[in-house]
């Protein structure tokens, strides 16, 4: 059974045409040996190369318009899955297909266009955006070059790639220093859109940000999705933003899809352990002088995973079976994935949530 | 040691009274703390919440006496013990800090020396306050680690800081502060940077702890769902003010301020998925260009002339104060 996690993806359930396909994708990060390491190894010492694999066979699709939230803590890969769907990566296996092609097999023009359809909004404004550039020239540049605009056009443009962001044109010639970080980061949502792009990446692009600012640029986001008909996968680690913002949520654990469902099943009927143990650590504001619940254990070491499911060492619920053998991601609902043993058991129907 | 007295009768581990920290700087004076009033209880936790420029972390490290050139602290008092830290010499706030009040960084690693082993520094640390002798220390600083948490303590001692990840290291931070069972332990968002799994395990810890060692604690954060479970008071900090004091069942449930209002407004779970969430308007502003008067008056809904003139900080209902002179007495629209 553990070949099944290079099943193909569901059949289509929702309207909507497929903006991405990631199929069967891994992406492995490898720390080469050195010459003396090689010399080392050869002469029969304990050395190897250490590989990560930061993403291990994940399929995902996303549909035009939709908002997918892609969840995890931090190692769990969902930042480098995240730039691979962008295409600033290139994935060490598998497949991610673009409107249906792989980006890979276009030709330079058409791959360019699509490279520019899918943009890619970052955490940290301030090193995302060029300290010696002025803002003009920041949201202008790609534009430009791209030939969306005229360069006797570009400031026109440019105020109106501001505006749409909530920036005031007058501010064009500053610098990015010269903002703060709420603004700085519509700096950066003006800089991506500004390619008229299909597709945005967020990734952690609120976590920096005060609670106040953090719901104003939310509503930007949702406000731009209606305005530009964007389709957005949206990685963050804060379940809130997420359940707030998303229509189908997927959670990563140690570089899989552990549940993949949309966003009302996630939080009221989850299935995995995983993802009961991560909504039940959530700290609520309802909550009052409560006692924390604690998943046991650290976040293993990507280096060295553990054998089988990749959560049994901290799973409440784990038998033999999970330090043996890897679950496959199977739908245990209509659109409800779930990566677990126990799904298997008979007279199981889900787990207790 | 001081003899224990019943906890009812026994005055607030700390009193801070009309706290003014400034920072003279060329482009003028910026009060990061202007009027800070607050007390913690024996065993008590006060969750110090603001966003960043509020002054949370410039209260805290006043009162550490930890605050830097070019700010000082100009104004009112911090009781501790009976005694006021702000006229304390520099050698005796030496004899107070880590040992009777100890405090804990966001970054763990402010805390860590990188190339001394764990139980060099734990053991350094317990020698500079008291006479004991090594053996003891390193059996103190064993059991301090199992306590906080971490597992076969006796081999971590051993290791460097950088062989722990980032939720082991904040424990070794958190078994530091504790080395010196201190009366207080003031900590600055010290899970913020950890994982909602990690920041679990510690928040029950620092729970057990309080309740079991009697220990106060100023927790600072940004996070109210973070102090909405841990806390026993909570004071909202606004632009170097408190603006919202009192029970943390009273200002979550039935704030008084504006600002805490749409703080509690702007939390993504208490809005309707899918809707706009609702926002404070504006940004925070610039501490060297205040209005004259209430300072949140530009961002909030209900801003009046009278706003114009300063707010006093007043018990609008029983043990629940406010700064502002347009209080929600009515139940704020807050939970969606």
């Amino acid at each position: 059974m553990s070949t099944t996690i290079q099943e193909a993806p569901s059949p289509v359930r929702a309207e909507g045409d497929r903006m991405i396909e990631v199929v069967g994708v891994s992406r492995r990060f490898a720390k080469r040996l050195d010459f003396a390491g090689k010399i080392l190894a050869k002469l029969g010492a304990p050395i190897r190369e250490e590989v990560v694999h930061a993403v291990d066979k994940v399929d995902l699709t996303i549909r035009k318009g939709e908002v997918v939230g892609l969840v995890g803590e931090s190692g769990c890969g969902k930042s480098t899955l995240g730039r691979m769907v962008a295409g600033i990566l290139p994935p060490s296996d598998g497949t991610i297909l673009w409107k249906g092609k792989d980006r890979t097999g276009l030709g330079s023009k058409d791959a360019r266009a699509a490279m520019l359809q899918a943009q890619m909004i970052f955490q940290d404004p301030m090193s995302s955006l060029n300290p010696r550039l002025k803002v003009a020239e920041i949201i202008g540049e790609a534009p430009l070059v791209h030939g969306l605009t005229t360069r006797s056009e570009l400031g026109r443009y440019v105020d109106d790639q501001m505006r749409r962001a909530g920036l005031d044109p007058v501010f064009k010639a500053r610098y990015p220093h010269q903002f703060s970080g709420g603004q700085r980061q519509r700096i950066g949502i003006a800089r991506a859109l500004a390619v008229q792009p299909e597709f945005l990446v967020c990734d952690e692009s609120v976590a920096a940000l005060d609670v106040s600012i953090q719901a104003q640029i939310l509503n930007l986001f949702m406000k731009l999705r209606e305005e530009l008909d964007l389709t957005y996968l949206f990685i963050s680690h804060d379940l809130s933003v997420v359940e707030h913002l998303s229509d189908r949520v997927v959670i990563m654990y140690l570089g899989r899809v552990v549940e993949e469902a949309p966003t009302e099943v996630v939080f009221s009927r989850a299935n995995h352990p995983y993802t009961q143990s991560l909504l039940a650590a959530v700290p609520r504001i309802e909550a009052r002088k409560k006692a924390f619940a604690t998943v046991q254990g650290e976040i293993p070491s990507p280096l060295n995973p553990p054998s089988g499911c990749h959560f049994h060492p901290r799973c409440p619920h784990a038998f033999d079976r999970c330090r043996a053998e890897i679950p496959a991601l199977k739908e245990v609902a209509p659109g409800h994935k779930s990566r677990c043993h126990l799904n298997d058991l008979p007279n199981h129907g889900g787990m207790p949530v | 040691m001081e003899p224990s007295i019943p906890a009812s009768a026994a005055p607030p581990t700390l009193q801070v009274r009309n706290l003014q920290t400034s920072f003279f700087t060329r482009a003028g004076v910026v009060k990061a703390v202007n009027d800070v009033s607050f007390n913690v209880g024996r065993g008590k936790v006060l969750g110090l919440v603001g966003e960043s420029g509020s002054g949370k972390t410039v209260t805290g490290f006043s009162i550490m006496r930890l605050v830097d050139e070019p700010g000082r602290i100009s104004g009112g008092e911090i009781l501790f013990g009976g005694r006021d830290l702000v006229k304390a010499s520099e050698e005796e706030m030496r004899q107070i800090r880590g040992n009777r009040i100890a405090m804990i960084f966001q970054d763990p690693m402010m805390t860590l020396n990188p190339v001394l082993r764990i139980d060099t520094q734990m053991i350094e640390t317990m020698q500079a306050h008291r006479k004991i002798s090594h053996e003891d220390a390193r059996q103190r600083a064993r059991d301090t680690l199992g306590m906080v948490g971490i597992p076969s303590p006796d081999e971590r001692l051993k290791a460097y800081p950088h062989q722990f990840s980032g939720g082991m290291r904040q424990r070794v931070a958190i078994a530091i502060a504790l080395l010196h069972e201190p009366e207080l332990i003031v900590a600055d968002e010290p899970t913020t940077a950890l994982d909602v799994t990690i920041q679990g395990q510690i928040l029950a810890e620092v729970q057990k702890l309080a309740a079991t060692t009697g220990t106060s604690i100023i927790w600072i954060t940004h996070d109210l769902s973070v102090v909405a479970g841990l806390a026993d008071d909570i004071a909202v900090m606004y632009a170097g003010r408190i603006a919202e004091y009192g029970a943390v069942s009273d200002v979550l449930d039935h704030p008084l301020h504006p600002y805490t209002v749409g703080l509690l407004g702007s939390v993504p779970s208490r809005n309707k998925r899918g809707e706009p969430l609702r926002q404070i308007p504006g940004m925070t502003p610039s501490l060297l260009s205040l209005p004259p008067g209430c300072p949140f008056q530009n961002r909030c809904p209900r801003a009046a002339d009278v706003c114009r003139q300063d707010p006093p900080m007043a018990e609008i209902l029983p043990a629940h104060e406010a700064r502002c002179f347009r209080p929600h007495l009515e139940k704020a629209e807050v939970a969606a």
